[in-house]
């Protein structure tokens, strides 16, 4: 056995050695933040701000450099915004149905089957959008292009669809029984009950989980890299190929950029952006989600 | 009327569900036509090659079996190591807020965010350059956030009684959660990491972004050589235009979702045991 004294020693070693591991976390972000500020800061040094933020045309890997950020963040944003089109409204009306219709017997089928669907590498998506959802799309629309906005923005919604039904779903079930009985007992049906008691009010939880649905849609690298194509373009034609923030962080990854060179501080800049985007995202949707606790705690 | 609408609204409802789940279908079937055809035994053990009949995915399985196993010796200590932190130490103090309200942001940082992070601090800072191991360590920061929540999920399933027992036997803090509470807790520990896992040797973009390489004509040996994994190889069969190498890259996704089912019937077989274990 050992002494008291030295047990209690040992005790308050374990307790820091914890919480060392428990701080990395913190350290993490630090890092994130830290790694991406340098190299940006170097950038920045080289290109203006205001540069940065309004030009209308992205050419580095060109002999004619142009540094205007805003193509690749309205391919991000068009992508994203066909995403939403898809997975908002079908995720609510999945989560409506599984929490408010849904038979036991269904839903424990279906929950899991759901978790597949949010399982699936998204490289697999990439595969899927770009060699079987582009051509079924192009025998409707003949002037889509092998690469564009939509078929990966469709397939991005499918992807995300299981993160907005499951959080969605969680939002509606903790809304209290008392409410929904309260208005079956006015004489409403399940829609009404639905539709004007239950959604409302798991309002803040359900609008958390949108809003970490398009900081996800952001922030997704392999759809649009596989099926979206390598053209910053300003435009919101989802026709036409396009690139994406993220997409072009992964094409210049592939090349043979060397370290220390403008076009390598850029993946940086751009990471710089998509970072401080879905981290506002992030953070809005968790207090969101708080408040939602709070309201039923 | 009222009930009409009630049923209309009930029948758009399933039909989303129906929607996602025949999504799910086509995209199986589509990748089964392409590639099953293309699945051999020697598809498993070629390397890869210019040739799109000779080229196979060993290489890439390899490489993801060494980072994979890797980032889970890196994640399994410290992540179990910030749970028990969280969930038995620092419960109510405001650093334990603050550092859970980081971990959900973590949660939720796109992935190739975490490749450029691994780029600036493990292959250029620490000087580890495009290998196993700056690949596992850049993937063991991914998974993190999702090991921590899933072992304070574990850890709280463990009934206060326990502790309280160990306790009155003059145990102290670290023997009781060494002894009593780790144990019990151990299934939920490892169908979360195996879970958390599954998620990481799926990714391609921080590993792409890391500087991992599309073609490399061996399998690693030790954790500081260079590598590719499946993602990246299935990435790279996808951009080319023929063919051919796109029914090698449905081929390659169909052994990675082969390896992600294994280890998912492993967190189920893990966890089975040793809940029977419990209870006898």
């Amino acid at each position: 056995m050992t002494s008291p004294k030295l047990g209690s020693v040992i005790e308050w070693i374990i307790e820091r050695l914890l919480f060392l591991c428990a701080a990395l976390s913190v350290l993490t972000t630090a890092g994130i933040i830290g790694v991406l500020a340098l190299e940006t800061y170097e950038f920045l040094r080289q290109v203006s701000i205001v540069e940065f933020l309004t030009g209308t045309e992205w050419t580095p890997l060109f002999s004619n450099q142009k540094f205007g950020v805003l193509p690749l963040v309205a391919g991000t944003m068009l992508v994203s915004a066909i995403a939403m089109v898809v997975a908002l409204p079908m995720g609510l009306l999945a989560a409506i149905y599984l929490s408010e219709y849904s038979p036991s017997g269904l839903r424990r089928i279906v929950k899991p089957i759901l978790e597949i669907l949010a399982g699936v590498p998204t490289v697999v998506y990439g595969y899927f959008a770009l060699t079987f959802v582009t051509p079924l799309l192009q025998r409707f629309f003949p002037q889509l292009s092998g690469f564009n906005a939509l078929s990966p923005g469709i397939v991005m919604g499918l992807m995300i669809l299981p993160l907005v039904s499951s959080l969605s779903e969680d939002a509606m079930r903790a809304v209290p029984r008392g409410l929904r009985e309260g208005s079956y007992a006015l004489g409403a049906t399940r829609m009404q009950t639905a539709l004007r008691v239950v959604v409302p009010a798991a309002f803040s939880g359900i609008t958390a989980a949108f809003i970490l649905a398009v900081s996800r849609a952001i922030g997704e690298t392999m759809i649009v890299a596989i099926a979206a194509g390598q053209q910053p373009r300003l435009t919101g034609n989802p026709f036409v190929p396009i690139e994406t923030m993220t997409a072009y962080i992964v094409q210049v990854s592939l090349g043979d950029t060397p370290q220390g060179t403008i076009e390598y501080r850029t993946i940086f800049a751009v990471g710089m952006l998509l970072f401080l985007m879905t981290f506002s995202l992030n953070l809005i949707s968790t207090w969101l989600r708080e408040r939602f606790r709070e309201e039923y705690a | 009327m009222r009930k009409h609408a009630d049923l209309l609204f009930q029948l758009l409802s399933l039909a989303t569900l129906l929607v996602a789940l025949a999504a799910l279908g086509a995209l199986v079937f589509d990748i089964f036509s392409d590639g099953a055809s293309r699945l051999s035994w020697p598809f498993i053990t070629n390397i890869a090659s210019r040739n799109a009949e000779d080229a196979g995915v060993y290489h890439a399985l390899m490489g993801s079996i060494w980072v994979i196993a890797l980032t889970g010796l890196l994640a399994l200590p410290v992540g179990v190591a910030a749970a028990i932190y969280l969930e038995e130490y620092g419960t109510r103090s405001r650093i334990a807020r603050f550092i859970e309200l980081n971990i959900a942001n973590l949660a939720a940082v796109p992935s190739i965010i975490y490749g450029l992070l691994g780029l600036g601090l493990f292959v250029r800072l620490m000087g580890m350059g495009q290998s196993v191991m700056a690949g596992a360590a850049t993937l063991a920061l991914l998974a993190l956030p999702v090991v921590i929540l899933s072992t304070r999920e574990a850890l709280r399933t463990v009934p206060g009684t326990i502790r309280e027992g160990s306790y009155a036997l003059g145990a102290t803090k670290w023997q009781t959660i060494w002894h009593q509470v780790l144990p019990m807790a151990l299934p939920g520990v490892l169908t979360g990491l195996i879970l958390a896992l599954s998620r990481a040797i799926g990714e391609t973009a921080p590993l792409i972004t890391i500087g991992a390489l599309t073609y490399i004509p061996f399998a690693p040996d030790s954790v500081w050589s260079k590598f590719t994994v499946l993602p990246i190889q299935i990435f790279n069969w996808v951009s080319r235009p023929q063919a051919e190498f796109k029914a090698n890259a449905a081929a390659a996704i169909l052994v990675l979702l082969a390896l992600l089912l294994t280890m998912n019937a492993i967190a189920i077989v893990v966890r089975d045991r040793y809940q029977r274990q419990g209870r006898a």
